[in-house]
């Protein structure tokens, strides 16, 4: 584990093990989160992740391993006694109270005193952006509006640690991209200690504070969001992240062979047969002269620029380039590659 | 149903136009209205001669004397003590009935909606037969239980058949079915993590069953509730039988005082009083009906059940075991009294009931009345899936006061008097151009009567659930209305059809109030056939009726069984039967 250990670790999960039948949802998965820290967990869907919300959470008992918070086994505690907050994916809400019910529901299982109640409900909804809603029925809240209300009912009952499965997974692209922005910034702000899983990427790297990577009920990778998309730690990461220029190789000194030629490595890469990453900014377009001679399948417009897909010969698996707007070949365009070592990253084979 | 759809207008920019297009609009929309007049016309019809007129005939013959209406009689006769006893006695027994109902099948509801068992489809199907066993057959097999000479009084010397236990306990085990279906069904289908998500926000289990979950439930419950208080409110065969000379209810006093002491006016009067009874406790039932669509988290019934875990496991088997005693051992002990013949257990009871006899109880060999009761119960079942399916489709659209009070009617005969209408039926349909006193068609069309709301109630929600815009996708690439109808709707509902015939088949099948006035001595049904046999002493003619009963109950059983597998199991529409 590379977590910021300085910090007491506020839970800690230790070879925790869930079967469904003969299938392992979540494999002996050892994860810290610090206090005030945020971390994601990112994975397909499948990949244990909800799974292993709810087993902290207490929704779901273990197999095998343990649960502790603040230091302290969670194995005998029920899941109302933990104090811990879980956003659902699709909210939940309780579509028979209105939004002021909804928020108020955990301080009133806290016995906490109307008035205070009361406070409490106008604070939080001020903080999620939805002052004056308490009177609101559920039903006619909008998507975004329903996940506010969602996380302020969350957060209620001040849980010691909140979780978030999905907690933007229904709603369109550009209020994801805001609310991503606002969760993060009102996380700081409380310094709220979050556990939140997503099958989005963009969504962990941009909440996150650590990232971690899952895949078929283990832990694929573990590190800040710019550690694991600079050195994705193998090729299922990689592809997870979007990047598609992998392929087998064996390193050579300064060369790796590869299906596309030799292709130069970083300095003091090991010899030896491994799998290679080559992320598209890697790929440098020359004249038709020299290097890898490939053929443009297709452009694709990113705003920035333009992502192409290249095939080169014999039936070499396909590379993802990124081209300036200005002055990018045509689909069927005849161009030549070459590769940058500086981002190349190799990985261990498979 | 599909013909009142406003057609698409075209673009217009002319003020004449509009006007044109607008008028257009309001003659789709009254065309809509005709032709949903015109669907309640048949039923409508149906309602009006076979069940009003017989009713308000047999009203207004006892009220109605020497061109004089005499409405005195209503505070002589429950004036009467001993009718105001059998009226207190009713409401007691209903309620309490009810309540122990309740008790003892909310943990059912709870088991079959969420836990997972091996059998739990059959077994579904076996707590159902009660539903649809014919009174009598439930009031005998309570016999062979409780009665004299029968299981508890052989083993333990104890007899319940004079008490009012007996009754209660038949009640429960007739109605177990409307909870578990009626409050399961729904409980299948309620989010498990509405719970989940107020256990998360610090509520213990019972603090969030009790906060989201029975909220929830509550309008189910209610309807649920309403439904056993109504049926057994207007319980015939089972007090009949097991009530003696003690217990009577309301219907049984109008059977009594209708077809035993010919007092007419004295009928007429309870008929009345079971008939504001029954109105007033289908306008609860339709009221929390409207509630329980309020707006729940429903999701696929089929992803909420898991496997039972530690005190689970218990409440499983506390399930099972009053399964077993409630329901299986009384049809245990009904099946073994038909086969213990005087010399040992064997087929003597059944092979009798293929004779006369020396008895002069019947005019036909008993077993005759199998084909009787089969070929009645078909033609009913045509009636109804016709009179019904065209009332459902009427309904489909909800459409203000008028339709929902239609919705209304249509169930009035579940909880009126059988006794009631098959009186009438004797004393309304024996002049042209009605005459059909001595034709046979008078006991499929009591039986109708009964299937009709069966029908509706399994059709309509189905009917509903058939999206719109299916409809529309169809109307778009090109098919007619009538060819919609045919491609998408039929197929769709075609299901539910065939769990609604099975339903009005089987309720058909057992029918015995009404039967028993209008069957003719030469074609008497099974039920009526067992009753008369009960009236009997004789140790030859008790075998020979739980012989006939169980007969009946293995039919019934057949048919639901079939049902049962005719339920959908994928996603989508659940026509849920039973639903009521």
């Amino acid at each position: 584990m590379t977590s910021p250990l300085s910090k007491r670790a506020l839970l800690r999960v230790e070879d925790a093990t869930v079967r469904f039948g003969p299938r392992a949802a979540l494999d002996a998965v050892t994860l810290e989160v610090a206090a005030h820290e945020t971390v994601c967990v990112l994975g397909p869907s499948g990949s244990g992740k909800s799974t292993l919300l709810r087993a902290v959470a207490g929704l779901q008992p273990l197999d095998g391993g343990r649960v502790l918070l603040d230091g302290a086994d969670q194995g005998a505690v029920p899941a109302h006694r933990r104090g811990v907050g879980l956003m659902f994916q699709d909210h939940q809400l309780f579509p028979q109270r209105d939004v002021g019910g909804n928020v108020a529901f955990g301080p009133r299982m806290h016995k906490v005193p109307r008035e205070r109640r009361e406070a409490r409900v106008r604070e939080l909804l001020d903080l999620v952006g939805l002052p004056g809603a308490a009177g609101r029925a559920v039903g006619t809240l909008s998507g975004g509006e329903q996940q506010r209300v969602a996380l302020a009912r969350a957060l209620a009952p001040e849980p010691r640690l909140l979780m978030l499965d999905e907690p933007l997974g229904q709603l369109d692209r550009s209020l994801r991209e805001r609310l991503v922005v606002e969760l993060r910034e009102l996380f700081g702000r409380l310094g709220t200690t979050v556990l939140a899983v997503t099958h989005d990427q963009g969504e962990a790297f941009a909440l996150a504070d650590r990232v971690v990577v899952m895949r078929d009920g283990r832990i694929a990778q573990t590190g800040t969001p710019l550690d694991v998309w600079q050195r994705p730690a193998s090729a299922f990461v990689a592809r997870f992240l979007g990047f598609e220029n992998v392929a087998d190789a064996v390193v050579a000194g300064a060369y790796a062979d590869t299906p596309w030629g030799k292709v130069p490595v970083p300095t003091g890469s090991p010899s030896g047969p491994c799998q290679i990453l080559v992320r598209p900014a890697g790929v440098r377009l020359t004249d038709a002269s020299s290097g890898l001679r490939c053929t443009v399948l297709a452009r694709t417009f990113r705003g920035s620029h333009l992502a192409l897909t290249l095939a080169p010969p014999d039936a070499a698996p396909r590379i993802d380039a990124a081209a300036p707007l200005r002055g990018a070949p045509e689909v069927g365009a005849e161009v030549a590659v070459t590769f940058t070592p500086d981002e190349v990253v190799l990985l261990p084979a498979e | 149903m599909v013909v009142d759809r406003p057609q698409v207008t075209p673009q217009v920019t002319d003020a004449t136009d509009v006007t044109v297009v607008r008028r257009r609009a309001a003659a789709v929309r009254r065309r809509g209205i005709v032709v949903r007049l015109g669907l309640m016309a048949v039923p409508a019809a149906f309602f009006c001669v076979f069940f009003a007129y017989p009713v308000a005939a047999i009203v207004g013959r006892g009220l109605h004397e020497g061109g004089h209406w005499r409405f005195g009689r209503i505070g002589d006769v429950l004036g009467d003590a001993g009718i105001r006893h059998v009226l207190w006695f009713t409401c007691w027994q209903a309620a309490a009935s009810t309540a122990l109902t309740l008790a003892v099948a909310l943990p059912g509801a709870y088991v079959f909606a969420r836990l997972d068992f091996p059998g739990k489809r059959l077994l579904r199907a076996v707590v159902t037969v009660p539903f649809v066993l014919p009174t009598v057959v439930a009031g005998s097999a309570f016999l062979a239980l409780l009665g004299r000479g029968g299981f508890t009084d052989s083993l333990w010397g104890v007899r319940l058949d004079t008490s009012v236990w007996a009754i209660l306990i038949a009640h429960v085990f007739f109605n177990y079915a409307v909870v578990v279906r009626t409050v399961g069904g729904l409980w299948a289908q309620l989010d498990p993590r509405q719970e989940e998500a107020a256990r998360m926000l610090g509520a213990s289990r019972p603090a969030a069953w009790r906060q989201i979950t029975l909220p929830a439930l509550g309008p189910a419950v209610a309807a649920a509730a309403l439904m056993v208080f109504l049926f057994t409110f207007t319980s015939f065969g089972v007090v009949q039988i097991l009530g003696g000379p003690t217990y009577s209810t309301l219907e049984v006093e109008i059977y009594r005082q209708t077809a035993q002491l010919l007092d007419l006016p004295t009928a007429a009067v309870l008929t009345l009083v079971q008939f504001a009874a029954v109105g007033a406790i289908l306008a609860v039932h339709a009221w929390t009906v409207r509630r329980r669509e309020s707006t729940l988290r429903l999701v696929d019934a089929g992803t909420t059940a898991h496997r039972p875990r530690g005190g689970e496991r218990a409440l499983l088997g506390g399930v099972l075991a009053v399964i077993a005693l409630l329901i299986l051992l009384p049809l245990g002990v009904l099946v073994a009294r038909s086969l213990d013949g005087p010399d040992g257990y064997g087929f003597t009871f059944y092979r009798s009931l293929n004779s006369l006899g020396t008895s002069s109880t019947f005019v036909v060999a008993p077993l005759e009345t199998v084909g009787n009761s089969l070929r009645y119960a078909a033609v009913a079942t045509v009636i109804a899936l016709a009179v019904g399916g065209l009332a459902a489709a009427a309904l489909v659209r909800r459409a203000g006061r008028l339709v929902r009070g239609f919705d209304a009617l249509l169930m009035l005969p579940l909880g009126t008097s059988a006794v009631t209408v098959g009186f009438g039926f004797l004393i309304t349909l024996d002049k042209p151009p009605l005459d059909l006193r001595s034709s046979w068609i008078l006991v499929p069309l009591a039986q109708a009567l009964v299937g009709v709301p069966f029908v509706v109630r399994v059709m309509l929600p189905v009917l509903r659930a058939v999206d719109d815009r299916l409809r529309e996708a169809a109307a778009v690439l090109g098919a007619s209305p009538l060819r919609v109808w045919r491609e998408i709707e039929l197929p769709l509902v075609g299901r539910a059809l065939a769990v609604a015939a099975g339903f009005a088949f089987a309720v058909s099948l057992g029918e015995f109030g009404a039967t028993v006035f209008i069957a003719r001595p030469d074609s008497p049904t099974l039920p009526v056939a067992v009753a008369r046999l009960l009236g009997r002493a004789g140790p030859d003619t008790y075998g020979q009726a739980m012989a006939l009963s169980t007969i009946l109950m293995l039919v019934c059983a057949a048919s639901l069984l079939v049902l049962e597998n005719l339920r959908p199991r994928a996603k989508g529409a659940d026509p849920s039967p039973g639903e009521f």
